[in-house]
């Protein structure tokens, strides 16, 4: 069983880290010290003992712009994230299942999909594409789910021609039967370290087209939004628009301490040299 | 000529044409048949239903979709990129010229990140473990966590408003004096560095380990090569292949990476050019800014496989 105090210090100190996040995104509406639209005082004032991270370029509380636009920024990007593994995991292992001309067709338009930048091809919808939330979800997520297809497809090959799913081939179980109950249980483990990378990806995709003004509308905002706002008091030495990139920064930071300590566990549980 | 090789660099050559077409097909598609009338969204939703038929009368929306398709391809083929909707100019001269701005960043990013990342790859694995090559996977993890917008506005921060060197708006304009164009370009330059700079440093550490493994670098540890002679005559040749791989990849991760850097620097290039034009619903635009981009990113990854072609001495000899 898992031993806390085997957990490795900087996986350690990822998981505290991401956690908080997560605390923060869900109760902010309580721990916010105002509320996110109210303007409460100067634009750009630096920090004091009532706004300590100071004001934006409306003159709204920093601290409480940033609490929301982790609420904001982490529901997004966990929608996104969980659409494209739930679409690309299930592309995938049906394409290995059932290979034959349906796995030629899936695996060689992905690749047509993914020869175009993920970037430049959300711009291109996204230009046609009214603006809104549920909209950016889909655009991300079935972008991305592209490389979940071709991890979970990778695995699932693997697996399709071990022993026991040839027995559960031969004793007459379905092509339902050997993707949830044969493929899954054994692919969960890479797919695991994967998830926390693509949860990274979807929020740093997610605050570069926030950043351009194609993600998050106004007047909600989450980080790349925010860094939007607030890019123009950088010139004149205000570091406003820094804070919610750091805050982006740390939480990737911590993710991938923890995507990289599942990663190096998961090959060493295989006998690989993970830590090679 | 019946060599494989020249046959193999055809056949990829020509899947990347094929590649191209299909992703033209793909484009057109994403922005022509989604739903979403694109004269309707150009007028807003408060538009009157005559002013929407005429739009789309003089957009040629009217058109069977197959056709327009033919004569958008038709006249990305012989040059004609048709005109913008939001000025009605024609797009071609305008995007010449972003195209040959933002190649010019391009280029000097790659002029200084290909060779860094190569040598500082080729010490880290001269000290593999030790804390040169931690401080390397330590910037990794950093640079690939940290937005690209993040370096772009710490280095002007910092650089252009806390020290007062270079500004922090890149302006280019033709006619502008070659020196004074390079001083215009430092920061963006830099900060796009710093965005592949790390991914390319470790990809060539991992490129060169692995070769590190093999039974011929073994043999001349084992007669008492220096690890300097090892690496330089032994590992690093057979290495080139990968490494020309990963700078290419790397290289079409740049032309990405391009596009928010400009908007940070106000830079004039396709990558702004194209963030412009999504804003204002200019598909036309979009789709020439897109299908160049796709076809720079599908050039170089063609490129990258023809130099891993033409780098395998197994394919030179026919048998």
């Amino acid at each position: 069983m898992l031993d806390i105090r085997r957990i490795p210090p900087t996986a350690l100190l990822g998981i505290i880290i991401t956690a908080l996040y997560i605390l923060v995104a869900i109760f902010t509406p309580w721990i916010a010290p105002y509320s996110d639209t109210a303007v409460v005082g100067d634009v750009w004032a630096p920090g004091s003992a009532a706004h300590w991270l100071g004001t934006d370029n409306l003159g709204r509380d920093l601290l409480t712009r940033l609490l929301y636009g982790a609420r904001i920024t982490l529901f997004i990007a966990a929608l996104a994230t969980a659409l494209s593994f739930t679409l690309g995991a299930s592309l995938g292992f049906t394409a290995a299942v059932v290979g034959g001309w349906f796995d030629e067709l899936l695996s060689r338009f992905i690749d047509l999909i993914m020869s175009i930048p993920t970037l430049i091809f959300a711009l291109v919808v996204l230009s046609v594409l009214p603006a809104d939330t549920l909209i950016l979800i889909l655009v991300m997520g079935i972008l991305d789910s592209t490389r979940v297809f071709r991890i979970s497809r990778a695995v699932a090959v693997d697996i399709n021609v071990m022993d026991f799913v040839e027995a559960a081939k031969l004793r007459g179980e379905g092509k339902l039967w050997i993707i949830f109950r044969e493929i899954l249980p054994n692919a969960l483990s890479p797919l695991v370290a994967e998830l926390g990378l693509r949860f990274i990806f979807a929020i740093l995709f997610l605050s570069a087209l926030s950043f351009l003004g194609l993600g998050v509308q106004p007047p909600a905002s989450d980080w790349g939004g925010m860094v939007k706002e607030n890019k123009d008091g950088i010139v004149f030495g205000v570091p406003a628009a820094l804070l919610p990139a750091a805050a982006i920064s740390i939480l990737a930071i911590s993710v991938n301490l923890v995507a990289d300590w599942i990663l190096n566990r998961t090959t060493d549980l295989k006998g690989g040299r993970g830590n090679a | 000529m019946k060599s494989p090789l020249l046959k193999l660099v055809a056949q990829r050559v020509g899947l990347s044409v094929i590649l191209l077409f299909a992703v033209s097909l793909l484009i057109f598609v994403g922005t022509q048949i989604l739903p979403g009338d694109v004269a309707q969204s150009i007028l807003g939703q408060s538009a009157t239903p005559e002013a929407v038929a005429n739009l789309r009368e003089s957009l040629g929306l009217n058109q069977p979709a197959y056709l327009r398709y033919l004569e958008w391809l038709g006249g990305l083929l012989t040059g004609h990129l048709g005109n913008a909707l939001s000025n009605g100019l024609p797009i071609g001269p305008e995007l010449w010229q972003r195209l040959k701005n933002t190649l010019f960043l391009a280029f000097w990013a790659a002029a200084i990140s290909v060779p860094l990342s190569t040598v500082l790859g080729l010490i880290a694995v001269r000290h593999k473990n030790g804390f040169i090559d931690k401080m390397i996977s330590a910037t990794t993890l950093l640079t690939i966590s940290l937005p690209d917008f993040f370096i772009g506005y710490l280095l002007i921060y910092f650089v252009a408003v806390k020290l007062g060197w270079f500004t922090s708006v890149s302006t280019v304009f033709d006619g502008m004096p070659f020196l004074q164009r390079m001083n215009a370009i430092v920061l963006p330059a830099t900060a796009l560095t710093l965005v592949v700079l790390a991914q390319m440093m470790r990809m060539t550490r991992a490129a060169i380990l692995n070769v590190m493994q093999s039974a011929y670098v073994e043999t001349a540890q084992l007669k008492g090569l220096s690890q300097f002679e090892i690496i330089w005559h032994h590992a690093f040749p057979n290495s080139i292949a990968p490494i020309i791989n990963v700078i290419m990849l790397n290289l079409a991760y740049l032309v990405v990476g391009v596009v928010v850097i400009e908007v940070i620097f106000v830079y004039p290039g396709m990558g702004q050019y194209l963030v412009d034009h999504v804003a204002k619903r200019d598909v036309p635009v979009v789709q020439d800014c897109g299908l160049i981009f796709a076809a720079v990113y599908i050039g170089l990854n063609m490129l990258a496989d023809i130099f891993a072609i033409l780098s395998n001495p197994r394919l030179r000899h026919p048998k």
